[in-house]
């Protein structure tokens, strides 16, 4: 398996399938004592489980388009409120702990100056925990729809 | 010393009257007094001067020119980073229109609405915000006082000790024993102990490898154990032992004189000995009368208000207000909501809903944090957790890069945000 990856085998959805379709097809000389999954849908339901720990997750041929998505699908409503920016202003203030306002990014992303659109996006993927990040799941979790927007139209105008 | 001479504020509103009144407004700016120059306070000084600066006059007393921050304080003892790298000068927070005082309060009279310095002067307060850390309990450790601490460090407020603490682990002999005598809940920041001992070991498994760590500890479990336990595990097998209440962790007596730790009736010599002290709020809330039996200053929950005097905000380790740890985090979010109330209350801006929120980073060993935090939300009982999280055991090598690097983000994040 070493050898192989010296000879430039990377895991894709592709040769994950076929490892698990027949190992010893893929990887000669593996000490893998499994003769295979033939069922493609079998194979599409396992790796679609394994692709839970992805941190890139793809497509799965065989299945469902089931790509952990990132985008959260907005109501154009949602993305059409206009943001109080005083409120946002005092919100702000729970992100400058970490974010710095000048935009500075030392281990931390900056957000100031991030367009409106993008921000509410964003931030709804960490409310619906489409995109990964503990700390953003749960600072996002709790923002309302106005609050979002209140926060995007401070940071977007912020100089 | 208590001044009598009654102040008045503005064209004749006589004290006692409550700061409520928004005709306070006008040619008098209205005097916000802030005694810590740390998390909680600078903060907090800083938020209204830049937000209310026409119509707020503010003040920032702290003893110290210097500020050495307590948080990452850890990280100098492992020898992650420079001591230097956790001080932070006045300068900005002056020039952000806050005046910055060089002195120790001595006395707050809250019925003339001042506060006496140790330098004699008397400063008049319209609203005063205590933000003053932790001190130590005395006879908390049975044979520790604060004047033990040359030789059994605290290196609980950061400073000095911190140093010592390091030469002392640094010269420790060959195969020598470390103890830390672990505070009892509640005390200011619940995984700096632990991570602590996580830095301590790195330091001596390089330089003294066959050296021992003991913990007595009086409480039966702690901030981050499972994360901790796994770590030490992993980097420093063997080296660490935690003795907790049920075999005597919660009953130690220190002998400075010997250098000697008395477990269950039975003394052992030891190396070093770094003692974390019981804690309660810093001694200006006590002298202030807002405190309570437990130490602590009782505050509303939707304002960081003391629960003693509506003309007083407590914010951060002094605090009591419910579920967030005793934290730097803690502090600077709690000073962001007083100075919103102080704001609304003295110059009639909008008051938006109190928000809350946490994050503690801990560094285990090189590259390997973890994180714990959680979202808070007032009550009409006190200021309760909404959501939390925290790292998984077993986490890969990539993850906890990352954790450590975001918490190096935090740093830079906060420390400009406190200071300026």
């Amino acid at each position: 398996m070493a050898r192989m990856g010296s000879d430039g085998l990377t895991w894709t959805l592709e040769t994950l399938d076929a490892y698990v379709e027949n190992p010893k097809a893929l990887v000669s000389g593996t000490r893998m004592n499994y003769r295979g999954m033939a069922d493609a849908q079998a194979r599409g339901a396992l790796i679609a489980y394994l692709r839970e720990w992805s941190d890139k997750p793809q497509n799965i041929p065989e299945s469902e388009p089931t790509a952990r998505k990132t985008d959260p699908d907005l109501d154009p409503a949602v993305l059409g409120i206009v943001g109080d920016a005083e409120y946002g202003e005092y919100l702000s203030s729970e992100c400058s702990t970490c974010h710095q306002r000048d935009g500075s990014d030392q281990g931390i992303p900056s957000i100031t100056q991030w367009p409106e659109e993008d921000f509410v996006v964003a931030m709804h993927a960490y409310k619906k925990k489409l995109r990964p990040h503990p700390v953003m799941q749960m600072m996002a979790g709790r923002l309302s729809n106005d609050e979002i927007a209140a926060l995007a139209a401070y940071f977007a105008t912020l100089e | 010393m208590i001044l009598n001479r009654r102040r008045f504020i503005g064209t004749g509103i006589a004290t006692g009257a409550l700061l409520s009144a928004p005709t306070v407004w006008g040619q008098t700016k209205a005097k916000v007094v802030v005694i810590g120059g740390g998390a909680g306070g600078a903060t907090v000084a800083r938020y209204l001067a830049k937000d209310g600066g026409d119509a707020l006059d503010v003040t920032l007393i702290e003893a110290n020119p210097i500020y050495t921050t307590c948080f990452f304080s850890n990280l100098y003892l492992g020898g992650f980073r420079e001591f230097e790298s956790l001080q932070h000068g006045y300068d900005k927070v002056a020039a952000g229109g806050v005046t910055v005082v060089t002195d120790m309060a001595t006395a707050v009279d809250r019925a003339a609405r001042t506060v006496t310095l140790a330098g004699g002067q008397v400063l008049p307060y319209d609203c005063l915000v205590l933000s003053p850390g932790i001190d130590f309990k005395d006879g908390s450790v049975p044979g520790w006082s604060v004047e033990a601490a040359e030789i059994m460090p605290h290196a609980y407020k950061a400073g000095p000790q911190t140093q010592l603490l390091k030469k002392m682990v640094e010269e420790m002999p060959q195969g020598g024993t470390f103890a830390m005598v672990a505070p009892p809940n509640p005390y200011r920041c619940p995984p700096g102990p632990y991570e602590r001992i996580s830095m301590v070991a790195h330091l001596l498994k390089q330089k003294n490898p066959t050296a021992k760590i003991l913990v007595l500890d009086p409480k039966d479990k702690y901030s981050k154990q499972a994360l901790f336990e796994e770590g030490w595990a992993k980097h420093y097998d063997g080296m660490v032992s935690w003795v907790g209440p049920e075999f005597g962790g919660g009953a130690v007596e220190v002998r400075p004189d010997t250098m000697e730790v008395i477990v269950d009736g039975e003394a052992q010599k030891v190396d070093v000995c770094n003692v974390i002290p019981g804690q309660m709020a810093g001694k200006i809330a006590a002298l202030a009368g807002v405190t309570d039996d437990s130490g602590w200053a009782p505050v509303h929950p939707d304002s960081m208000k003391a629960k003693a005097d509506g003309n007083v905000y407590v914010l951060g380790d002094s605090s009591a207000q419910g579920d967030m740890p005793k934290s730097a985090f803690s502090a600077n979010s709690q000073a962001k909501v007083a100075a919103m109330s102080i704001r609304g209350e003295l110059t009639g801006s909008r008051v938006f809903p109190a928000k809350y929120s946490n994050t503690c980073w801990s560094l285990i060993a090189p590259e390997d944090g973890v994180k714990v935090g959680a979202s808070y939300e007032p009550t009409p009982e006190k200021i309760a957790s909404v959501e939390s999280f925290i790292s998984a055991t077993g986490e890969d090598a990539a993850l906890r890069k990352a954790t450590y690097e975001e918490s190096l983000g935090w740093y830079a994040g906060i420390t400009a945000d406190i200071f300026g």
